[in-house]
């Protein structure tokens, strides 16, 4: 019980950090870290979505980084014809992300297992190609966008405090939004096809269906971190749907804990700040982070959440 | 009609190739039941102890002889260092861990041999065009390359179906727990699977150097086309990852040197050339999406559970 409380304080010491971290910043003078911070957020978002159906549902995409270049290249491609508004940009971005989710979640969920592993995987891949294929958005160079998503003056995406809390207020949008689905009766269901399909067949339940609605649901929150990605870095290319990329969003929900509320975040935080601070030590950093992984997945179960959780196991 | 024949031995050139690779990706699942993500890796380490290896010797067969007994070294070493430690857990953990190997391969590559690639000149005999049909000339080392992955591929087959070590790795494949009861070292039999899977993923990289650039992250693109074919043809599957290469590697070669020509004819000029390059490299991922939808557990599923 004791152990418990332990995460519990970890998760809530990170998330004062994050909220509290534009004041430091400013304090400090210290720019790069606000900057590095909003990444981070972001990408925690798309963590976090993935968790949803990997962690919870046992739905295992390898595939979430092409939301991510769908939501980027919605913003991207409106902001090049000319509509810079984020009330147009943004709702494309989610409707878009939710349109690819919703047919390719209704090819993936026919397989399992393995197979739907490489199968999101696949379907990831094409929207690459689709991308790297868009002579008129930049094909392979990727897009720059010029001027960022623009809410009339309501919060301004220029402005680095006021970016950093509007992804920050969509992380903890999600998080929250998350945790009333785990917790409603679409998400009890959910978690029961996890652990047991047939039987929740058996009682009655169309489980195809609860899966495809909670993957559509997955796909387009990680939409919406593509449409700030977009943002934060002035740019999209097809680079950021790239397989090793999913691969990243992978280890960083593994990494913090899958199937826990803050785990992803935690993952997120770690593993980018990991790659910062090794980068800085030394120019072969993955040399050291590549073990590192190694190891997490050899002793530490379960992800960071599961270590300050339950320190018996493992 | 010459272009057609071409092409066509390109495709099987680079399916049989794809074999080798998705033959080791296939046997490693198929009897440990482990996603290895790192199996890439071994062919770019294929590629560069060839390239390495022949500049040292100066000979080419020497180099390729020599690089691929130390990727079957790797690959026994790796199998004894972590890979083993991995077997009975998730598949969450597997593309994990193997994903952490990846990293650590690249970044171990660019500290030794530097971020810039390496050539692997052909010697002068493998660069000779060699009459094939009368009026058609194809290039050497194109045929060696086909030649020894027949090769190969037989001897894999005939080492599976017909050989007591085969019996006994078919064996473990359904059943771990009765192999070892019957008193065989399964923990040997399952290194040196790994140990052949990370030969023959070292050989297709040592046949491929000549023909592109030894570089870093070479292995990625072709272990996802390697992961298509093996999910194509029915995981554990030997003859469905045969199969499901050849036809992978004609897909993906025809579609890239016909395509274009093909939209042409249905598109405006403008739109045709936009789509076809991309629409060509997604070919394959249709084919696969369209064999999933239709047979989920792929084409030749392998008869077991």
């Amino acid at each position: 019980m004791k152990a418990f409380t332990v995460s519990k304080a970890v998760t809530a010491l990170m998330l004062a950090g994050l909220v509290l971290l534009p004041l430091y910043s400013q304090l400090s003078g210290n720019i790069f870290i606000l900057t590095l911070f909003t990444r981070i957020v972001i990408l925690a978002l798309a963590a976090a979505s993935l968790n949803l159906i990997m962690g919870f549902g046992g739905m295992m995409s390898f595939g979430h980084a092409a939301y991510l270049g769908i939501g980027g290249y919605a913003v991207g491609m409106l902001a090049q014809e000319g509509v810079g508004s984020g009330f147009i940009q943004f709702p494309v971005a989610l409707a878009a992300s939710a349109a690819y989710a919703l047919v390719i979640g209704a090819l993936s969920l026919r397989t399992r297992g393995v197979y739907f592993i490489m199968i999101t995987l696949a379907f990831a891949q094409m929207a690459y190609y689709v991308a790297s294929g868009l002579a008129r958005y930049g094909g392979d160079d990727g897009l720059t966008i010029y001027n960022r998503s623009d809410f009339s003056g309501l919060i301004n995406l220029s402005n680095r405090t006021q970016f950093y809390y509007l992804c920050l207020a969509c992380l903890f949008g999600v998080i929250l939004l998350i945790w009333r689905i785990v917790n409603s009766r679409f998400g009890l269901v959910v978690q029961g096809l996890r652990s047991n399909e047939q039987r929740m067949q058996a009682i009655g339940f169309p489980a195809k269906r609860y899966q495809l609605v909670c993957f559509v649901i997955s796909g387009t929150m990680c939409g919406l971190a593509g449409a700030l990605l977009a943002n934060n870095t002035d740019f999209v290319s097809p680079a950021v749907m790239y397989w090793t990329r999913s691969g990243d969003l992978m280890v960083m929900v593994i990494l913090g804990g899958m199937g826990t509320l803050f785990g992803p975040i935690v993952g997120a935080v770690v593993f980018l700040l990991l790659e910062e601070f090794l980068s800085q030590i030394t120019e072969y950093w993955a040399l050291i982070m590549g073990p590192l992984l190694l190891l997490i997945v050899l002793f530490g179960r379960g992800g960071i959440m599961g270590m300050l959780g339950r320190p018996g196991r493992g | 009609m010459l272009l057609v024949v071409e092409q066509f031995l390109n495709g099987l050139q680079f399916g049989l190739l794809l074999f080798l690779l998705a033959a080791g990706l296939t046997l490693v699942f198929g009897i440990m039941d482990l996603v290895n993500l790192a199996h890439g890796s071994l062919y770019m380490m294929g590629a560069y102890f060839a390239a390495t290896f022949a500049a040292w010797t100066g000979s080419f067969l020497l180099g390729a002889l020599l690089a691929l007994g130390a990727t079957l070294i790797l690959g026994i070493v790796l199998e004894m260092s972590a890979i083993r430690h991995l077997y009975g857990r998730d598949h969450v953990d597997h593309v994990l861990a193997t994903f952490g190997l990846i990293l650590f391969f690249n970044e171990a590559v660019r500290l030794i041999w530097g971020p810039a690639g390496l050539a692997l000149p052909l010697p002068a005999w493998l660069t000779v065009p060699v009459p094939i049909l009368p009026g058609i000339h194809y290039p050497a080392y194109r045929l060696a390359i086909i030649v020894v992955a027949l090769l190969v591929a037989l001897l894999l087959y005939l080492g599976v179906m017909r050989t007591r070590i085969g019996m006994l790795i078919r064996a473990g494949a359904s059943n771990r727990e009765m192999i070892g009861a019957l008193g065989i070292n399964i923990k040997l039999l399952y290194t040196l699977v790994f140990g052949l899977g990370a030969a023959l993923a070292g050989l297709a990289g040592l046949m491929q150097a000549p023909i592109l650039t030894v570089q870093i992250g070479m292995g990625e693109n072709i272990l996802i086309l390697a992961f298509v074919i093996i999910v194509i043809g029915g995981i554990g599957s030997i003859r469905g990852a045969f199969l499901a290469a050849i036809f992978v590697g004609m897909i993906d070669t025809l579609g890239r040197a016909f395509l274009p020509n093909l939209l042409r004819q249905v598109l405006s000029g403008a739109a045709a050339s936009t789509a076809a390059p991309a629409l060509s490299s997604m070919l394959i991922y249709l084919l696969m999406a369209i064999v999933l939808v239709v047979r989920p557990e792929g084409l030749f599923p392998a008869n077991r559970r």
